[in-house]
């Protein structure tokens, strides 16, 4: 591969770019992202490939990232010469041949696809090619447009603008969709104050948690003292529930990778890490790889673009530590040592990274930092809510339809994300809450449905943004379970260098767990606010500082949930197990037998065809039973 | 015994090798050793110490502090419920419990037979497909109780 330094290069490995993004012939498209691969997507590839082979078929195989619709997985796209290219979900192995015979035929007879998409956005460039001559067949009518299916309809793809689109291995289909052509622009024509400039213009607060303004930060940066300094990308994506940067990182690394050289060259770096967490191994090679291939067209190097700025980047794995997400303790793990945060007062950005200006930023953050060159600050501004530009990137799961990431202007109201993008939550049930922000975040009411999502409105909630996790929960979440559940989870994961952290979390689990047993007392949930302040005051850091968010956004919103566990021995979501009770309905039950067949304990008793019973003492209320009943026939109390 | 030693001695040498003997790449090369040991034998990380150059309290808080390492070995198949938030929301809690029985070993425990080691980890990233459950890096999806026996099975062979 010869190198890229000019323009004109640039352009010439767009091209490349384009004749595999959209060639000639046939291409059959697999969305192999972890999560495309978990459902099986590895299997259907395979099975194309060897078809394909096998009739030696003229179609070009090629794998994707994930576009989002995780529910629909494994999906594969097909785009044919002069037609809308057409996306297919839940396709099996088995289902292979005859989604190639349906190609050679031209139709859509025997699996429909879900949309189809008649042109191809290209946020960068600021503008759409239509497939073909962009007319779209008669027999393709009657499938809706992916604008018009409701999990897209609101959507806006900036940070997720390439995930599912390109190949994440071909850098040329990355330049080929504007990739690139930001850092051209940024180092050939523009002054490093300049770029910051931009970037503060364009409002980008960090994607990570905070929401600190990432061109204030990289301005600071840029004038802290001292010759060598970092940049680094924080890939930990510790919050539970929450898989964006993975998404991103596995899907389209290079948006990562030129937001970083942008950025190391506006703030005067030469070295650049990558913190990966150890859980996302696709994320680390796909990187590794993008990386190799920056370096070859000399994008990453000495001398980028001819002009005199060398910059290269490592990759550096994450050993299973929450902490490690915060910033100082993500820096001490870089340099080899146990995660422990330090005191707030010293800032990173002058003395980070073995003790020099370190500027962090989060995958999404550094993932839109291309676009914002490209486009202009003053576009980024004008999407979005007045104090939260651009958009966000939210993992959409837990109890509800249409699972899956979506990526939204700031201001989106969280209605139009569990109803419309997400369709509701699944079953019937009841829709209770929606938890934000991680372990630091809260639980966001029914009643809240309304609110606006953004940094601020989300904090005045008593939740907060983190890195955009939104677990949805019904009727059948116990919002005190959901509390115990969190003040483990960093009981656990605290360092326990200071004390409030270490041991005044571990009390309040203490007090949340015998609340869930049904051991709770009068006043408890006043101790758990007493010890919640005194846990914010006093903490190192900000797991600690953030720790009883969780704990006092339930407390705020379901204050009726503790009392029915600690007043009335009752677990009303019948999730707390010391509280609940399993049984039959002698009604609904049709006496199949399953419960028997499934219960561990031989709790489940019966005769077949008639009503079966649970015996209370030796159920142990695993669950098995609910799990497997097919007539909706235990109830649990 | 004392080839054994050598031997190891320069298996361990090839890893810090691989990262020029750097200090800040410690926990790079306990991933290496945990990758070719299964997990990390205090005779090695002893090595460590001296080959690096680096106090053994000094490695031995960084193989402690990170919740990746094992001090004790491994099964042959590691078995990694998720206890991220929406695998919570969705009953990961009964599939350890449906585990720890199966397998007749409490949750960080690893068979008598070393078949298969049990551990709960903190969000896998595949959120939307959970529950979740990764069986020697393998990703099973939407796990139900009933699913497993099947599934331990295949491992098993
Ligand atoms: C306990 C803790 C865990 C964190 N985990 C992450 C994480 O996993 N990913 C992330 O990007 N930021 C995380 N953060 C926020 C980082 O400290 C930091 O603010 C962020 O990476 C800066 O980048 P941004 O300004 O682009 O968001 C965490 C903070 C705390 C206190
Ligand atoms: S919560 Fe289980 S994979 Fe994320």
């Amino acid at each position: 591969m010869s190198k890229i330094n000019t323009l004109e290069d640039l352009n010439k490995a767009g091209k490349r770019g384009l004749a595999t993004l959209i060639p000639s012939g046939t291409k059959i498209m697999v969305g192999m992202a972890t999560s495309g691969i978990a459902s099986g997507a590895q299997d259907v590839y395979h099975a194309l490939d060897r078809e394909i082979r096998e009739r030696r078929l003229d179609i070009i195989l090629s794998r994707t990232g994930s576009m989002g619709m995780d529910c629909m997985e494994p999906l594969v796209d097909v785009l044919e010469p002069g037609k809308p290219r057409l996306a297919y979900g839940k396709i099996t192995a088995k289902k292979a041949p005859t989604l190639l015979e349906q190609i050679a035929k031209g139709t859509i007879e025997t699996i429909k696809p879900f949309y189809r998409m008649d042109e191809e956005e290209s946020i960068i460039l600021g503008k759409s090619k239509r497939y073909g001559d962009g007319s779209v067949p008669a027999y393709l009518k009657e499938i809706p447009t992916i604008k018009e299916i409701p999990f897209y309809a609101k959507q806006v793809k900036i940070a997720t603008r390439n995930c599912g689109l390109i190949d994440p291995e071909s850098i040329d289909e990355y330049i080929a969709k504007g990739g690139y052509s930001g850092l051209y622009k940024a180092i050939t024509g523009m002054k490093p104050e300049a770029i910051i400039k931009e970037v503060i213009a364009s409002g980008l607060r960090g994607r990570g948690g905070g929401g600190f303004p990432a061109g204030i930060k990289w301005k600071t940066c840029r004038e802290a003292k001292g010759d060598v300094k970092y940049v680094i990308c924080n890939g930990d994506e510790g919050d539970p529930g929450a898989y964006m940067d993975r998404s991103v990182m596995e899907g389209d690394p290079h948006s990562v990778i030129e937001g970083m050289i942008i950025g190391a060259f506006a703030i005067g770096s030469h070295d650049g890490y990558i913190y990966v967490r150890n859980e996302y191994p696709l994320a680390v090679a796909n990187l590794g790889k993008a990386i190799e291939k920056a370096r070859e067209y000399g994008l990453l190097g000495k001398n980028i673009f001819n002009s005199g700025f060398d910059f290269d980047i490592r990759i550096s794995k994450g050993a299973g530590a929450f902490v490690c997400g915060e910033s100082t303790a993500l820096m001490a793990s870089l340099e080899g040592a146990a995660g422990e945060p330090r005191a707030k007062y010293i800032h990173t950005v002058e003395h980070g990274l073995w003790n020099r200006p370190s500027n962090l930023n989060n995958v999404e953050t550094w993932a839109n930092v291309p676009a914002i060159l490209t486009r202009g600050g003053k576009w980024f501004a004008g999407i979005g809510a007045q104090n939260s530009t651009g958009t966000k990137v939210f993992s959409v799961v837990g109890k509800i339809n249409n699972i899956g990431l979506v990526e939204v202007p700031m201001g989106t109201p969280l209605k139009d994300i569990v109803y419309d993008i997400g369709g509701g939550v699944p079953h019937g049930r009841k829709f209770k809450a929606v938890q934000t922000g991680g372990p630091s975040g809260g639980c966001i009411p029914e009643k809240l449905i309304d609110l606006r999502v953004d940094f601020d409105e989300l904090w005045k909630a008593g939740s907060m943004m983190g890195s955009g996790g939104m677990i949805v929960m019904d009727d059948r979440t116990c919002m005190v379970d959901i509390a115990r559940y969190f003040i483990e989870f960093l009981e656990s994961e605290s360092c326990g260098k200071c004390i409030p952290c270490r041991e005044g979390v571990r009390r309040m689990r203490d007090i949340l767990e015998d609340i869930c047993a049904g051991k709770g007392q009068a006043g408890d949930v006043e101790l758990l606010e007493t010890m919640s302040q005194a846990i914010i005051d006093g903490s190192l850091c900000a797991l600690g500082g953030s720790a009883p968010n969780p704990v006092l956004s339930t407390i705020r919103y379901f204050r009726d949930e503790y009392d029915a566990h600690i007043k009335e021995g009752r677990c009303p979501a019948g999730v707390c197990k010391a509280l609940i009770k399993y049984s039959v309905d002698s009604e609904t039950c049709t006496g199949c037998g399953m419960c028997v067949k499934v219960c561990p304990t031989g709790a489940a008793r019966g005769e077949k065809k008639q009503p079966h019973v649970i015996d209370e003492a030796t159920c142990t209320r695993c669950g098995a039973c609910l799990e497997s009943c097919k007539f909706d026939a235990i109830n649990v109390k | 015994m004392e080839t054994a030693r050598t031997d190891e001695r320069t298996k361990l040498r090839e890893i810090i090798a691989r990262y020029h003997g750097e200090k800040s790449s410690l926990i790079a090369i306990l991933q290496d050793i945990q990758e070719a040991y299964n997990y990390l034998p205090v005779a090695i990380l002893k090595m460590v110490g001296q080959e690096m150059d680096i106090p053994l309290m000094r490695v031995y808080e960084v193989a402690t502090f990170y919740n990746a390492f094992s001090l004790t070995p491994r099964g042959k198949n590691v078995v990694e419920v998720c206890a991220g938030t929406a695998c919570h929301v969705k009953g990961a809690i009964n599939l350890l419990e449906n585990l720890e029985r199966e397998l007749e070993i409490k949750c960080g425990e690893t068979t008598k037979d070393e078949t298969f080691t049990l551990e709960q980890v903190r969000c896998l990233g595949c959120c939307s497909l959970a529950p979740v459950v990764r069986i020697d890096g393998n990703i099973h999806a939407y796990l139900t109780q009933q699913q497993i026996p099947d599934i331990l099975r295949n491992y098993r062979k």
